[in-house]
């Protein structure tokens, strides 16, 4: 039904005390997430939200829980060792959502994660994933707006992502997986690393894809599109009206040089086979549109 | 977070990195004291924000500390239009003044992150002077690369081999690697998302002198080394943007006529391409952020409404964390506030408090339309 979480999937929260961690943990669960525990160094041995154990740390955590996948809320300043600590303790998927983590923090936390084969980090400065039929949401998106489905969709960004959710759930359109990769311009998980998982999952049909200026990961996602991809897919880039030399708020969108322009992006997917969305009005026609051709 | 070249020289100089002698004047006095320094001939250089400043006049040669005087005069407090300044020039604040460089060759050194292998680069050529992206089209094998590992960072074999690479005279060998692994250390200390030293002049004299220097911070990481704050000039920004990043708000003056106040990067942008598609064109990029409290909302609303190229808003609310009611609210005390009733305001809520969102804004007297869909809202646009 989904890629990489679903109802087997448990999850710690670091950061569980805090504002925003305890907010969303409570959304997770309400949702029907597994969370299994947090963390908040110097509140281990409390209890948040009714009945959920706070522990001292990760390493600690993950030995009274065996959560396989970990939700960060701490600030950005501090991310990059929860990441670290994360890794260490065993835990194979973890969310970022922390935006503005310096950019050669990120480069040192991803060489660690590249050197690990079987984990995943997801953002940073990303909303997280959701997949609707298993009733699990390791994010701060809506649950509301989704139905599950069999259409997969990967953004870079997290409130538009909610948006093309919005028109699909309106035509009644289910989604299998959801997942914002993150508006940094280095992040955990590519475009092409998701493509690769809903090729693989039996239960995605079709994938909506939604990219922006900056970067030429849009392009790398096209190379494989064209070569390995074999599922109907729709592509959106957004920030065509977006002038040179200017960041469009993502650390990431920003174009420099000709590459990271939207119509380099457009061009490259459209040559690759993607169907090409004109419009941030029309992602749900498109979909309808993929399943109808 | 960009500084000026002379404040990027001065981080050099600090660091061992030879600079042209010389000194910043805020004003004709300071310029011609300077240049009396010099004994009379130098190179007067505009500080502002952009490259492009020699085609656009803002670097002159003079002779005589008077002549200096003369040209600091004509520069400070005038706008310089760049290439790259956008229609409304650049003010100058101050100018450089320098001793003439006598260049007997040039070469380019930078040190920025690569996304694209999750690494940092090096780049270096011995054909430096250039606009080094015309150089990296036209003769790419004329720039030498090297990927830098960003846990152990930049090695001392890795700078030989590039230098070697590169075709820097042998000679000369030894004092490009000082300088390159100074320049680390700046990137490094710094959190630099650019240094640069193009040209890196070599003198008639045989001596290394950084002739211009570039120098970006990632901002994210400013908290690291708070003595960078000061290193700020407001003048070199727009009003506008100055007041949004006050209040955390991620805002960029752009020169269409339609402000738009959405919630979200990629949705701001989405927002800016409708209205683009509608015929008009955005007046700004704007995100209020996922976590706006209507105080911060009516901040944003306010830079919108002072922004004389306004002549109607879109509002774009897709509520997650971010409820449409307070976002209502805040619109609402901005109108309140400075008037100007009349701007045709066009709302689109969806999500979280969607309904209590637009039943505040009917309830307030304000004029909105209200549409349901991004479709709906570039209509809209045209129509009003």
């Amino acid at each position: 039904m989904s890629i990489i979480i679903d109802e087997e999937t448990t999850v710690l929260v670091q950061g569980i005390t805090g504002k925003e961690g305890s907010f969303h943990a409570e959304k997770c669960l309400d949702y029907g997430t597994k969370i299994v525990g947090g963390v908040t160094p110097g509140k281990g041995g409390t209890k948040i939200l009714g009945n959920i154990e706070v522990y001292e740390n990760m390493g600690i955590a993950v030995k009274e829980t065996n959560a396989n996948t970990s939700l960060i809320f701490v600030p950005p300043a501090f991310s990059p060792d929860a990441i670290f600590e994360a890794v260490d303790a065993g835990i194979k998927t973890i969310v970022v959502i922390a935006e503005g983590i310096p950019v050669s923090d990120t480069l040192r936390v991803i060489r660690n994660i590249r050197s690990k084969e079987d984990v995943i980090l997801i953002g940073p400065n990303c909303p997280g994933l959701i997949s609707p039929g298993d009733k699990c949401k390791v994010g701060i998106m809506p649950g509301n707006i989704h139905k599950p489905g069999r259409v997969g969709l990967v953004s870079r960004s997290g409130t538009l992502t909610y948006e093309a959710v919005a028109q699909l759930t309106g035509l009644g359109i289910g989604q299998s997986t959801c997942i914002g990769i993150g508006g940094d311009p280095v992040v955990g998980t590519s475009f092409v690393d998701v493509l690769e998982f809903f090729n693989n999952d039996p239960d995605t049909d079709s994938v909506v894809m939604i990219g922006e200026i900056g970067g030429t990961k849009e392009q790398e996602a096209a190379d494989y599109i064209k070569n390995h991809f074999n599922k109907p897919i729709a592509a959106l880039i957004v920030g065509k009206s977006a002038p040179a030399n200017r960041r469009m708020g993502h650390a990431g969108a920003i174009i420099t040089g000709k590459s990271g322009s939207a119509s380099e992006k457009i061009n490259a997917l459209k040559s690759a086979g993607c169907l090409t969305i004109n419009s941030p009005a029309q992602i749900g026609d498109a979909v309808s549109e993929l399943a109808d051709g | 977070m960009r500084i000026h070249e002379y404040q990027a020289k001065e981080i050099l100089s600090n660091f061992g990195i030879k600079i042209p002698m010389g000194g910043n004047a805020k004003n004709p006095e300071e310029a011609f004291d300077l240049a009396v320094e010099l004994g009379g001939r130098c190179v007067v250089k505009a500080q502002v924000y952009s490259g492009g400043r020699g085609k656009a006049g803002g670097v002159k040669l003079v002779e005589k500390a008077e002549e200096s005087k003369v040209e600091a005069s004509r520069l400070i407090g005038s706008r310089l239009y760049t290439g790259q300044s956008g229609p409304n020039g650049l003010l100058v604040s101050s100018v450089l003044i320098e001793e003439p460089v006598n260049i007997a060759g040039e070469i380019y050194i930078s040190i920025l992150p690569n996304p694209e292998t999750e690494t940092h680069i090096v780049m270096l050529s011995n054909f430096g002077g250039v606009d080094i992206e015309e150089l990296a089209e036209k003769s790419p094998e004329k720039i030498k690369r090297c990927e830098i590992d960003p846990v152990y960072g930049l090695m001392d074999y890795q700078a030989r081999d590039l230098i070697y690479a590169a075709g820097i005279d042998i000679g000369k060998r030894k004092a490009v690697f000082q300088i390159l692994s100074r320049m680390y250390e700046i990137y490094s200390k710094y959190y630099c998302s650019l240094v640069e030293i193009n040209p890196l002049a070599i003198t008639d004299t045989g001596d290394l002198v950084a002739a211009d220097a570039k120098i970006l911070f990632d901002d994210d990481a400013l908290y690291k080394n708070n003595e960078l704050l000061g290193l700020r000039d407001i003048t070199q920004e727009d009003p506008l943007e100055s007041i949004a990043r006050k209040h955390n708000i991620s805002y960029v003056k752009l020169d269409g006529d339609v402000g738009c106040l959405v919630n979200g990067a990629g949705l701001a942008m989405a927002t800016m391409d409708v209205t683009n598609s509608s015929g008009s064109g955005p007046a700004n990029f704007l995100d209020v952020g996922g976590g706006a409290s209507p105080d911060k909302v009516c901040e944003a609303m306010k830079i919108i409404l002072s922004d004389n190229d306004v002549k109607k808003i879109l509002v774009n609310i897709f509520g997650g964390i971010l409820r449409c009611d307070l976002v209502a609210t805040g619109i609402v005390n901005a109108f309140t506030n400075v008037g100007n009733e009349n701007i045709p305001l066009i709302v689109r809520m969806a999500g979280t408090n969607a309904e209590q969102g637009i039943s505040i804004l009917r309830k307030s007297g304000l004029k909105v339309i209200f549409v349901q869909n991004l479709d709906a809202a570039s209509i809209a646009i045209r129509e009003n």
